[in-house]
């Protein structure tokens, strides 16, 4: 089943008929408007951020390994982990999601391309562009402590620190700036993939027909309209703080420090929402096709998915709750909190039960998704213990916390992106990963995460706060932070693994043929890689899964589909 | 005199790791007993999750016996997805009530007539203390009296900023709250037993958030009204060390010190009248001794590189003395 | 092996690329607002010193000409669609011209307040909250009659036609927007902070 290939009538050979010289091919790059193109040059991107945020993760980790260490400077520890953050979020984070949302839904959809190309070409190179501003910080001024300009009021930025009276140098500057620039690609990423996923479908595509990776990169990228502004409004006021004199977050003037607060995680908390659905649509997609079964309750699917968009925005204070909060209102985002675990938790069952009965192949994509759902859970259930408020008036800003996120930021979203990784490659590229190095990646990857993060939550327990240098010998946490900063060694392996892998195969790995999983979205008809004109002739869909009705003319999906 | 510092100069052993798992004040109990029935509860899903993935792993891994069928597809099931959604509406429900109870047990506790008045004011980086009833100012290590239900005493800090945000945590002793500039926040803790607790800021403030540490000293009522009585004093005034008061004095430390009984009333920096009483200097980022306390006033990027104290460029002979007369402020 | 079948079905209508970016962006653009419209709002009267909003003078013209100029757009959007080029430059200039009037009132405003009520940005909170939230609209104007401009040296050389309608209007979801916050702004400023 798996070798079979399905004729699209007429394949157009597009290819030059002449080979293209070095120079030609970079420009052919620089000026594509062509959404694999792009994706591709989004994923990159992302990947070679993840390498330099995990370098400042391991310095991070080398500077924490021991009590009173002096490998990095008070200065640089700031920049570091603040950049670390950043990075994560906004270089690797953001444009992992919109390069496979690129790449992926408009095949998925049947369509050509994106609905606005050039826009989408923007949107990259804009967000591109916002990223090597942001490290040009580095090297751009000598800073006040001679380590450069980076940002180093951590990634959430509380005024009023980051006033001129308090941060004299350029560090917040690079900061606001960057990711304003940022914004504007995001902004178009999110326009351009609802505009694709509502005015370019396949006849027949009804929504409800869609997958549900496509509809996680609607439900993101319309919570990204309503969360990344916020965001860039309040660093255009910082700006204007910083600049024009403006008193926005000038508590001597009548501003207020909590007023940023708000605006931040106004933006902040339903951000890494957006980041986790696209993972949550990667794990819709790989989970059934390596259980071999339909997904369990799609319209659910839908409706939490959705339901956790707009749950999502009413939660931003939880975290505030010591801040000194009325009562009541700590009540109410403590509520709040709380109910956003049960759409989240809606769709684990249903992962669960779309394995339930199955045949499950663990192959490295299924791996990673099926690590992904262990550690999701995990994560959601400590996001239900900082959502009881006083449990969070002591875990708050404790390597608990830090523990948490990056459970559900490592363990969930890079897990599930691993996967896509291993699942997708062989359509862009032509070839195979291997799996071998795919099965290294995973176990090391795995064990160094928990050996990692799990110890964390303890360090946070013991009282250890987070965005701090160093520690005192004496608090008992030297040992702990020693297993967490191992424990990184070992993931640093395992993605040093992962890239050996991506080059190695590029020319070595097996050839894929249009569909080597045995899968069923509209994405596996094409070749691998797809021709730049995706599809011969418009596809005609009548159900979720149309190469399922295809390869079981005698039971196709649309007579049970409801 | 000397018995006041009889404190333990460092802390030792198992009181020095500030664990929320060794609460010591009513705030921490009622936070402790609100995680252990959160965690009972999340274990409980835990348990049931995670034990039906495992179970799911193993039964329903592909045999190499049964290449070629599909599985049968199951689209979905009405009675299953609802019962999925009532028991996790009626779990939230139930851990809502519990968690509301305890916030408006801890924030909304009225102030009883024998409470102690503690204004805490953040600076980068270090702590100010005051007493305002007892008109005592001091700095980074703060003493507060043990209470117990019999003679209730406790401890109502009024946390004020003068600079960024910084964070107040002693997890022993209570939940963190926050110290934001112009707006004034408020918490209490009622120490049991007595000892040395310890904390750190717990908001990013700036390069040296790091050594902005804590210590709460818990003492007996006896010790506390000791204590109290010799901080309310002014400055000891050793006429041995007469040239050290005439460098302080002089030289720009009053500008941001105050030593009361002096002419230094300054009040960028930390309360100097009774440094000798602490058994940290720096905000805990270097122990109180004589040599210490010489290369601090040298140059304190030594302990605390970028802490806004700059190096004062005395002669060694001003720091020899000067240092001879602070350690006579007892 | 089979072939997908192909078969015409008329009824397969998908909504317009252009509207759904242009809400899209208009959703994104409300978020903007809002959070300076919130800022605005919590502000008011918190300033510790200096000029207060009682020295502002509503802008009952500039309003006036605001608002007509969403009506003068939907004249040219009614023209276009019936194919009356001429009538569409007319009310397409008449919407630039009302629009370059609300901003030259701005501008008038904004001279008096800072030379003789000695209010700038960095007076005082009350400055910092009128001129961002009051210059955040106007960038956007400005933007919508540079946009306006466009279409409009493209009519005056007579590349537009009746089956450009669609884009035009558009564009003009854009301008209402743009009026629509006016609204807003001009309500929590010199009404309700008044």
């Amino acid at each position: 089943m798996a070798d079979q290939t399905f004729p699209i009538p007429g394949t157009l050979d597009v290819s030059p008929s002449r080979g293209v010289g070095l120079l030609e091919w970079l420009r052919s790059w620089v000026i594509t408007v062509d959404h694999k193109r792009l994706g591709l040059l989004y994923i990159v991107y992302a990947l070679v951020f993840l390498l330099v945020a995990g370098g400042e993760a391991m310095a991070i980790r080398i500077q924490l390994a021991i009590p009173h260490n002096h490998f990095l400077s008070p200065e640089l520890y700031n920049e570091f982990f603040t950049m670390h953050g950043t990075t994560m979020v906004f270089l690797v984070g953001m444009t992992l999601i919109f390069g496979f949302g690129n790449y992926l839904v408009p095949l998925m959809i049947g369509a050509r391309d994106m609905a606005f190309p050039r826009l989408n070409a923007f949107s990259f190179w804009m967000s591109a562009f916002g990223g090597l501003l942001l490290y040009f910080s580095f090297i751009g001024g000598f800073g006040l402590y001679g380590m450069g300009a980076a940002p180093d009021v951590t990634w959430w930025a509380y005024a009023p620190l980051t006033e001129r009276a308090f941060s004299p140098g350029h560090n917040t500057d690079y900061w606001a700036l960057a990711l304003i620039v940022m914004g504007f690609g995001t902004l178009g990423a999110a326009i351009n993939t609802l505009a694709t996923a509502f005015c370019m479908r396949c006849r027949g595509m009804t929504l409800l027909r869609m997958p549900l990776f496509v509809w996680l990169m609607v439900v993101a990228s319309a919570d990204t309209l309503i969360v990344i502004t916020p965001l860039t409004a309040a660093q255009v006021m910082l700006i204007i703080d910083r600049y024009l004199g403006g008193h926005f977050f000038d508590t001597q003037a009548g501003g207020s420090a909590t007023v940023w607060m708000h605006f931040f995680w106004i933006f902040g908390h339903p951000e890494v929402y957006v980041l986790i659905l696209p993972a949550f649509g990667i794990a819709s997609e790989v989970i059934p096709v390596f259980s071999r079964k339909a997904i369990f309750g799609y319209p659910a699917m839908v409706a939490a998915s959705v339901g956790i968009a707009f749950v999502s925005l009413s939660v931003w204070a939880h975290h505030m709750f010591t801040i000194g909060m009325t009562s009541v209102s700590n009540a109410f985002f403590a509520l709040s909190t709380m109910m956003v675990g049960i759409p989240t938790g809606i769709k684990i069952f249903n992962w669960v039960a779309t394995m339930w009965g199955g045949k499950i192949r663990f192959a490295t994509p299924m791996l990673f998704c099926t690590a992904f759902l262990f550690q999701f859970l995990c994560a959601g259930l400590t996001g239900i213990m900082l959502a009881a408020a006083p449990w969070d008036w002591q875990l708050h800003n404790s390597y608990f916390v830090i523990a948490h996120f990056h459970y559900t930021l490592t363990g969930s979203f890079v897990f599930c992106f691993f996967a896509a990784i291993y699942y997708w490659y062989p359509k862009i590229i032509g070839r195979m990963l291997s799996e071998t190095l795919g099965k290294w990646h995973f176990w090391l990857f795995f064990i160094g995460f928990h050996m990692t993060f799990d110890t964390m939550h303890f360090v946070g327990i013991l009282g250890m706060p987070r965005s701090i240098y160093t520690y005192e010998p004496d608090r008992g946490w030297g040992t702990l932070n020693m297993i967490i900063s191992v424990g990184g060694l070992v993931q640093a392996t395992a993605v040093l693994i992962l890239v050996w892998n991506i080059v190695d195969s590029f020319r070595n790995g097996r050839l894929a043929g249009n569909d080597p999983w045995d899968a069923w979205t509209l994405e596996w008809s094409t070749p691998s890689p797809p021709p730049p004109y995706n599809f011969a002739t418009d596809p005609v869909v009548y159900s979720r899964r149309p190469l399922w009705d295809l390869k079981h003319p005698e039971d196709p999906d649309w007579k049970y589909e409801r | 005199m000397a018995g006041m510092s009889a404190m333990p100069a460092a802390a030792q052993g198992a009181l020095s790791t500030p664990s929320i798992l060794a609460p010591a004040s009513t705030p921490a109990h009622e936070i402790y007993s609100l995680s252990q029935f959160v965690l009972v509860i999340t274990g409980t899903i835990f348990a049931v999750v995670g034990g039906l993935l495992t179970f799911v792993i193993i039964k329903f891994h592909a045999r190499k016996t049964d290449a070629g069928h599909e599985p049968a597809q199951i689209y979905g099931s009405t009675q299953v997805e609802l019962a999925w959604t009532v028991i996790p509406v009626l779990t939230v429900v139930v851990l809502f009530l519990t968690t509301a109870r305890i916030i408006f047990a801890i924030q909304d506790a009225p102030e009883p007539q024998s409470a102690l008045n503690v204004t805490v004011i953040g600076h980068q980086f270090w702590w100010e203390f005051r007493y305002p009833k007892l008109g005592i100012v001091t700095a980074n290590e703060l003493h507060l009296p043990t209470s117990s239900n019999s003679a209730p005493r406790p401890a109502y800090l009024q946390l004020l900023s003068a600079d960024v945000d910084h964070s107040f945590w002693v997890p022993q002793l209570g939940g963190k709250t926050d110290l934001i500039p112009d707006h004034p926040n408020q918490m209490w803790i009622d120490p049991e037993v007595a000892g040395v607790y310890l904390g750190q800021c717990a908001q990013f403030c700036g390069i040296e958030h790091a050594k902005m540490l804590l210590r709460v000293y818990v003492d007996t009522p006896q010790q506390f009204e000791a204590w109290a009585s010799n901080q309310e004093k002014p400055a000891v005034d050793d006429a041995a060390v007469a040239a050290g008061r005439q460098v302080f004095e002089s030289e720009a430390c009053a500008n941001c010190h105050t030593i009361t009984g002096t002419s230094a009333h300054g009040v960028f920096g930390p309360d100097l009248t009774h440094l000798m009483s602490r058994a940290t200097i720096a905000a805990g980022a270097a122990y109180n001794t004589p040599a210490n306390l010489r290369s601090w006033i040298e140059d304190p990027n030594i302990f605390k590189p970028g802490a806004l104290m700059p190096a004062m460029q005395l002669s060694d002979q001003q720091v020899d003395e000067l240092v001879a007369y602070l350690t006579t402020l007892h | 092996m089979s072939t997908i079948s192909i078969f015409t079905d008329e009824n397969w209508r998908l909504p317009s690329r252009g509207r759904v970016a242009m809400l899209s962006l208009i959703v994104g653009e409300s978020a903007i607002f809002t959070i300076f419209v919130v800022a605005y709002i919590y502000y008011i009267g918190r300033s510790t010193y200096g000029p207060t909003p009682q020295i502002l003078d509503v802008p009952w013209l500039n309003t006036l000409c605001l608002l007509s100029s969403s009506i003068s757009i939907l004249a040219a959007e009614r023209a276009i669609e019936r194919g009356r080029m001429r009538a569409f430059a007319a009310w397409w200039g008449l919407t630039m011209l009302l629009g370059i009037v609300f901003l030259a009132g701005t501008a008038i405003e904004w001279k008096r307040l800072i030379w003789t009520d000695g209010l700038s940005i960095r007076t005082n909170l009350f400055g910092t909250t009128f001129y961002s939230l009051v210059g955040l609209h106007a960038t956007h104007v400005v933007v919508g009659l540079l946009m306006l401009s466009l279409v409009l040296i493209f009519t005056l050389l007579g590349r537009v036609e009746e089956r450009h309608a669609e884009r035009i209007q558009v564009l003009s979801l854009y301008w209402h927007f743009v009026d629509a916050v006016w609204v807003v702004v001009f309500s929590v400023v010199y009404i309700i902070g008044r």
